[in-house]
């Protein structure tokens, strides 16, 4: 059992709460950073999508997770930053390092403008609202298609830096490498908000709405904050995206996409920054966890290959209905249990992790 | 006369959209879950009926497998509150949405394993029969949906005004804590009232697979029936209706005289312009949230 000493008011939003968890953070990341000399080409590129994809449930993560804002309709900044960076560097021909930010920017600033009238909504409603927006987004691609190539979609160039080619099947190792500095910045920039006032008031606002105006929170600027940073998070993804799929259309970031995303991170566990990642870590490899499944079962029973189609998608509903049933915390949450298990060795409360129920009240008349 | 073609195909979609928000209404009002399955459910009683009638399949009579798909449905409802739905009691709303989506691809799963992903349509008795009056031809299919939805709805204001278990419902879904003190069993009411939902997502896809062709993927209109909820006002039952209505009205029109792509965007920009100036729907229900 560890007892941190608190010694100034600087420990208590310090990134670290001790020197041990900022040793392991270190290891981690030189592991992640070895990992190019660890895989073969074929897995590295499979690293890097969930890389990808950990950025992209981060900025779900900030939205749902800490500002407690539900949305149903991510895909569609995944859509607006692979578009607004692609034809960034098509069009208007900048360099990857200033339309990739640029594109993040659009889309905050897009998402601040969209989400201004739909502010007002609560919970589901604000969820429909999103949804609806991610539908849209599909059509409206469909109809600029001037600059969108419609259903036939764009093509993304290679990603350049002062000359440096990281193209996924010639350069997998730069790719990987260029994606992990872009995952922790990330992944220190929404760290750092976390313990700053607007990350709090990021929390205060997903607790209790009533109580954070009380405490003199600006309820709804705040929460058109955490859409915009939000979206431009999951936008930087989106142009990552772009770039690693070659050529997209209006259908690659689909709602299926956008509900893919809140699975994402429901299994990860809700309201940390790790379960961004564990969840990234479930998406990326159940494909092939499934398809090894699949062909030693079929080994196993002496028949060819079995395709069943919308398998994957069937298993992982299945997952998250189990996780939602049996551990609504997700694995983060689980790990945490597991964790106090053992730092409290014999003192652990069976209940120690009981969520309070709330039983909604009805929020009708009549 | 092709305004009145596209009146009568519009109120024939619109009362499937309808009858889809109404199943989302009832949960709605009886559990505060929303049921994203609810497409999903409609996809499979179509899907079920379809399997006991066409002669691809098993074959039995139109009239023996309505009622089998109809009762099956009811049942698959019923299952998927006590075991499942009940114990999220509690939970967040969310959670419970992202439930019932993941149980959504799951029904899709199976029914793509049972039925294959060919679209295919319900071979009634009716399918392809016209009616002729005057110069305008109209499918009798059509005609049929606005008929079944006009008598359905009068069956379920009976069911609501006149019966006990109609009754119960009401009260619980006014206040459950209420009608837990009258000897309303909640629970089990709960339970009836996704079997309810789920005879009518059964009727919503009969009649859906009669008018054209199902796969899969078809409860994905359960989105364009859910937009139609919220325009009606979510949480009140002739508001679902009303919506469906107006969707399903509204699509053929922007068709004919916006443009074609505007089809499909109409309804989600009534339903963003509901949520902005009238966020509880036409017909309101909701009022503002006590702390």
């Amino acid at each position: 059992m560890r007892i941190v000493f608190k010694t100034s008011h600087d420990a208590d939003i310090r990134l670290w709460k001790h020197g041990m968890q900022l040793s392991w953070y270190l290891l981690l990341l030189a592991l992640a950073a070895a990992l190019p000399l660890l895989l073969d080409d074929f897995m590295l590129g499979e690293a890097t999508n969930v890389l990808v994809w950990a950025i992209a449930g981060m900025g779900l993560m900030l939205l749902v997770g800490h500002a407690g804002q539900a949305s149903l309709g991510h895909a569609a900044w995944l859509a607006l930053g692979a578009y607004a960076n692609t034809l960034l560097q098509t069009k208007a021909g900048m360099p990857f390092l200033l339309s990739l930010p640029l594109a993040a920017v659009i889309s905050g600033l897009v998402a601040a403008l969209v989400t201004l009238p739909i502010m007002r909504l609560h919970g589901i409603y604000l969820a429909i609202a999103t949804l609806a927006l991610s539908v849209l987004t599909e059509d409206i691609i469909i109809l600029a298609e001037p600059w969108t190539g419609g259903v036939s979609g764009l093509f993304a160039p290679d990603i350049e830096i002062f000359g440096v080619n990281f193209n996924r099947y010639a350069n997998p190792h730069g790719l990987y490498w260029l994606v992990l500095a872009i995952t922790v910045l990330v992944t220190l920039g929404y760290a750092n908000l976390l313990r700053a006032p607007t990350g709090r008031a990021f929390v205060a606002v997903r607790d209790s709405e009533v109580s954070a105006r009380a405490m003199g929170v600006h309820v709804a600027r705040t929460k058109t904050l955490a859409f915009a940073l939000s979206a431009a998070v999951t936008a930087i993804a989106g142009a990552l995206m772009g770039h690693m799929a070659g050529v997209f259309n209006n259908e690659t970031f689909n709602i299926v996409i956008s509900i893919y995303l809140l699975m994402m991170i429901v299994i990860g566990g809700l309201g940390a920054i790790h379960g961004a990642f564990l969840g990234a870590l479930v998406i990326g490899f159940l494909p092939q966890a499934i398809a090894l499944l699949r062909s030693a079962l079929a080994g196993a029973l002496g028949v060819g290959s079995i395709t069943i189609p919308g398998l994957e998608t069937a298993v992982f509903g299945a997952i998250l209905a189990a996780f939602l049933l049996f551990e609504p915390r997700g694995i983060y949450g689980r790990w945490i249990v597991i964790r106090t298990w053992f730092e409290l060795f014999p003192f652990y409360r069976r209940d120690m992790f009981r969520r309070q129920r709330s039983y909604l009240k009805t929020e009708r008349m009549r | 006369m092709d305004a009145l073609q596209l009146l009568v195909s519009g109120l024939a979609n619109g009362c499937i959209y309808g009858l889809i928000a109404l199943g989302f209404v009832l949960i709605y009002k009886a559990t505060e879950a929303v049921n994203f399955a609810q497409g999903d459910m409609m996809m499979l009683g179509a899907f079920l009926t379809l399997g006991l009638n066409n002669e691809a399949w098993m074959g039995l009579p139109f009239w023996v497998s309505v009622p089998v798909a109809i009762a099956g449905m009811a049942a698959l409802g019923y299952l998927l509150d006590a075991l499942l739905l009940r114990r999220m009691f509690g939970q967040s709303q969310i959670a419970v949405v992202i439930l019932t989506i993941a149980l959504g691809f799951i029904l899709r799963f199976v029914a793509g394993v049972i039925w294959g992903h060919e679209p295919q349509s319900l071979e009634s008795p009716i399918a392809g029969m016209d009616l002729r009056i005057g110069g305008i031809v109209l499918g009798l299919d059509e005609i049929a949906v606005i008929i079944v939805t006009l008598l359905l709805t009068g069956v379920l204001w009976l069911f609501f005004a006149r019966t006990r278990l109609g009754l119960a419902m009401q009260a619980t879904s006014q206040n459950q804590l209420a009608a837990y003190y009258m000897g309303i069993p909640v629970k089990r009411i709960h339970s009836l009232t996704w079997a309810l939902a789920g005879a009518m997502a059964a009727i919503a896809g009969i009649l859906f697979a009669t008018k054209g062709a199902i796969d899969p993927n078809s409860g994905l209109l359960g989105i364009k029936a859910f937009a139609a909820a919220v325009i009606g006002g979510f949480g009140s039952l002739p508001g679902a209706l009303l919506g469906g209505l107006i969707v399903g009205l509204v699509e053929p029109f922007a068709a004919r005289y916006i443009a074609a792509g505007f089809s499909q965007i109409m309804p989600y920009l009534i339903l963003l312009l509901i949520l902005v100036f009238r966020p509880d729907g036409i017909l309101a229900q909701v009022r503002q949230k006590k702390v």
